[in-house]
C-alpha cells in the first residue's frame, strides 16, 4: 500500500515535471520571474547561510581542538579537519538541508496559496501553462544561485574557524596552516555538483507539493511540511549516491 | 455561442452534474442560478475547460473544446476572461501589473501601449488611481473590479464569472452586476454568471438557467421567473421574504 502510493506520487511528480519543462511562452516574462526568484530564493537566503556557516565553522574548530587534537598530532590537524568537513559535507549537503527548510517551505506555501486562491486556475484560463510559468523560474533560479551559496558557506566556515584563533582557542599559525594543508580542488567541485542536484530536488519537490494542494490554508500548511520532509529525505539519500559516485 | 450537450461530471463515482443541456448566446448575460452545492462552479469549470466532463460536449461556435489540440485550446482560452469567486488576482503583483499580465503574456503591443490599455481597463471599472496598490491592500469590491479589468484586457469574446458578488455588500454587488452587464453589451460578449443572488437575477438576468442537484430544472428570462410554476425554483426564489412579498403584491 505504502509502496504503491509512493510510486503513484512519483508518477504524478514526473507528469508535472513534464509540463514544467516546456519552453517559456514569453522569454521576457520568464526573465522577470527568474530575476525575482533569484532574489527571493537566493539572495534572501544569504543571511542565514552566512550566519550558520560562520558559527558551525567556529564550533567544529573548537570541538576538534578541545576533544580530538592532542600534543602528538600535528598542529594543522584542527584547521585541516574543519576545512574538510565544511567542504565535503556541510557546505553542500547540510546547507541544502537547511535550505530545504527555508526555501522549500517558502516555495510550497507560495504555490499552494496560489492554487487554493485560484490564481493557478486564472493562469490556465488565460491559456498560460501554469506549471511551467510558476515552477520553471524557481527551479532555474535556485540552481543558478546555489553554487554561490555553497561557496559563501564554505568561506564563512573557514572565517569562523579562523576567528576562533582571535579569541585564543587555537594558535593562529596552526589554523592557517591547517586550512591550507593538502588542499584538494576536486572537493570544491564535488560540493558544487552535489548542490546543483540538491537545488533541483528542493525546488521541484516543493513546487510539486504546492502545486498539487487541494482545499484551503490547512492543506497549504500540510503541503509545506510535506515538502520539507520529502526534500530532506531525498537530499540525504541522493547524497549517498552522489558522494559514492563523485569520490 | 456556447452550447452544452448532455454534460455529466462525476467525482469518484459521485455524479455532480447529471446531463446538462444549455445554450449561452452572444451579447447576452446568461445566469446560472441555484443553491450552494447545486453544481454551478463545477458546471462553469467544465465550460471553460478547467474540468473535462465525464461525458457530453462543450461547443464553442460548434467546436468541442475537449477535442481541440493543446494549441487550439490555448488560443480559445485567450478569448476568455474569467472572474473567480476569490478574485484570484496575483498577489505578488500590483493592480496595474495584474491587468497588464495578459497583455504582457499575449499581446505584441509595446510597453507604453500595454500600460495605456491596462489603465483604460482600470478606468472602465472605476479603479483609476489604484494602479500601484497590491491586491492585499484594497477592498473586496475593488479586487473584483480589478479582476474584471484583467479579464477584459484582451477584449475577450467570452466572460465567465463565478459568484462575482460573494462577500460583497448589496450596494457593491449591484455595481459589479451592472458593470458586468454593461461590458457585455459594449463588447458584445457571451457572458456566463454563476450566482445565488436574487438581486442579480432580477437586475441582469437576460437568460437564466436554474440548477438543482446537478439537474437543469428550469430555464427562461427574468420576466418569466416570477410566474414560474416549478416548485423547486419557487422555493429557491421565495426563500427570501422580500421576493415573496413582491410576488404577493403582484397578485
Ligand atoms: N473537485 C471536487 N471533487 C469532488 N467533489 C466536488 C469537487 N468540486 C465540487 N464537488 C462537489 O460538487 C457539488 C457541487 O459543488 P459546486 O459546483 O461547488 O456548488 P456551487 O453550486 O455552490 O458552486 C458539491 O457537492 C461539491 O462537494
Ligand atoms: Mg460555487
Amino acid at each position: 500500500m505504502y509502496i504503491s502510493d509512493s510510486i503513484a506520487t512519483f508518477g504524478r511528480y514526473l507528469q508535472l515535471m513534464w509540463r514544467v519543462l516546456a519552453l517559456p511562452e514569453r522569454w521576457r516574462m520568464f526573465g522577470r520571474e527568474y530575476v525575482k526568484e533569484m532574489a527571493s530564493l537566493g539572495v534572501d537566503s544569504l543571511g542565514i547561510v552566512v550566519l550558520i556557516s560562520f558559527f558551525i565553522g567556529a564550533v567544529i574548530c573548537i570541538q576538534i581542538k578541545l576533544n580530538i587534537a592532542s600534543p602528538w598530532m600535528p598542529g594543522w590537524t584542527t584547521g585541516y579537519t574543519t576545512r574538510e568537513i565544511m567542504l565535503l559535507e556541510f557546505s553542500s549537503s547540510i546547507m541544502c538541508l537547511i535550505l530545504a527548510g527555508k526555501v522549500g517551505s517558502n516555495i510550497a506555501s507560495e504555490i499552494g496559496t496560489m492554487k487554493v486562491t485560484q490564481q493557478i486556475d486564472a493562469l490556465e484560463i488565460m491559456g498560460v501553462n501554469s506549471a511551467s510559468f510558476v515552477i520553471l523560474p524557481k527551479i532555474a533560479a535556485l540552481i543558478t544561485m546555489i553554487p554561490f551559496l555553497v561557496i559563501f558557506s564554505a568561506l564563512m566556515g573557514f572565517i569562523g574557524a579562523y576567528a576562533t584563533s582571535l579569541v585564543g582557542v587555537i594558535n593562529v599559525d596552526d589554523v592557517t596552516a591547517g586550512l591550507q594543508h593538502d588542499f584538494n580542488q576536486w572537493y570544491v567541485w564535488m560540493s558544487l555538483i552535489k548542490s546543483l542536484f540538491f537545488a533541483f530536488i528542493i525546488s521541484s519537490v516543493s513546487a510539486f507539493y504546492g502545486y498539487t494542494v487541494e482545499g484551503g490554508s490547512f492543506d497549504v500548511g500540510k503541503a509545506s511540511t510535506d515538502a520539507v520532509v520529502s526534500s530532506s529525505i531525498l537530499i540525504l539519500f541522493s547524497d549517498i549516491f552522489l558522494t559514492s559516485m563523485l569520490s | 455561442m456556447i452550447e452544452l450537450k448532455q454534460i455529466r461530471k462525476a467525482f469518484d463515482g459521485r455524479e455532480v452534474l447529471k446531463g446538462i443541456d444549455a445554450v449561452f448566446e452572444d451579447g447576452k448575460t446568461n445566469l446560472i442560478i441555484g443553491q450552494s452545492g447545486s453544481g454551478k462552479t463545477v458546471l462553469i469549470k467544465n465550460v471553460v475547460g478547467l474540468y473535462v466532463p465525464t461525458s457530453g460536449q462543450v461547443l464553442y461556435d460548434g467546436r468541442d473544446i475537449n477535442a481541440m489540440t493543446k494549441k487550439e485550446k490555448a488560443l480559445i482560452h485567450r478569448e476568455m476572461g474569467m472572474i473567480f469567486q476569490s478574485a484570484a488576482l496575483f498577489d505578488s503583483m500590483s493592480v496595474l501589473e495584474n491587468v497588464m499580465f495578459p497583455l504582457d503574456m499575449f499581446s505584441d503591443m509595446n510597453t507604453a501601449d500595454r500600460i495605456k490599455r491596462a489603465k483604460y481597463c482600470l478606468s472602465r471599472v472605476n479603479l483609476a488611481g489604484a494602479e500601484d496598490k497590491f491586491p492585499g491592500e484594497i477592498s473586496g469590491g475593488m479586487q473584483k473590479r480589478a479582476a474584471i479589468a484583467r479579464a477584459i484586457a484582451l477584449n475577450p469574446k467570452y466572460l465567465f464569472c463565478d459568484e462575482p458578488n460573494s462577500g460583497l455588500d448589496p450596494k457593491t454587488s449591484i455595481v459589479i452586476d451592472q458593470l458586468i452587464h454593461s461590458i457585455t453589451k459594449e463588447y458584445n460578449m457571451t457572458t456566463v454568471v454563476n450566482t445565488h443572488d436574487m438581486n442579480s437575477v432580477m437586475g441582469i438576468g437576460e437568460k437564466i438557467i436554474y440548477l438543482a442537484n446537478g439537474v437543469k430544472e428550469w430555464e427562461g428570462t427574468k420576466d418569466q421567473i416570477m410566474s414560474s410554476t416549478n416548485e423547486s425554483l419557487n422555493s429557491f426564489i421565495f426563500a427570501s421574504d422580500l421576493f415573496r412579498k413582491v410576488k404577493e403584491a403582484n397578485h
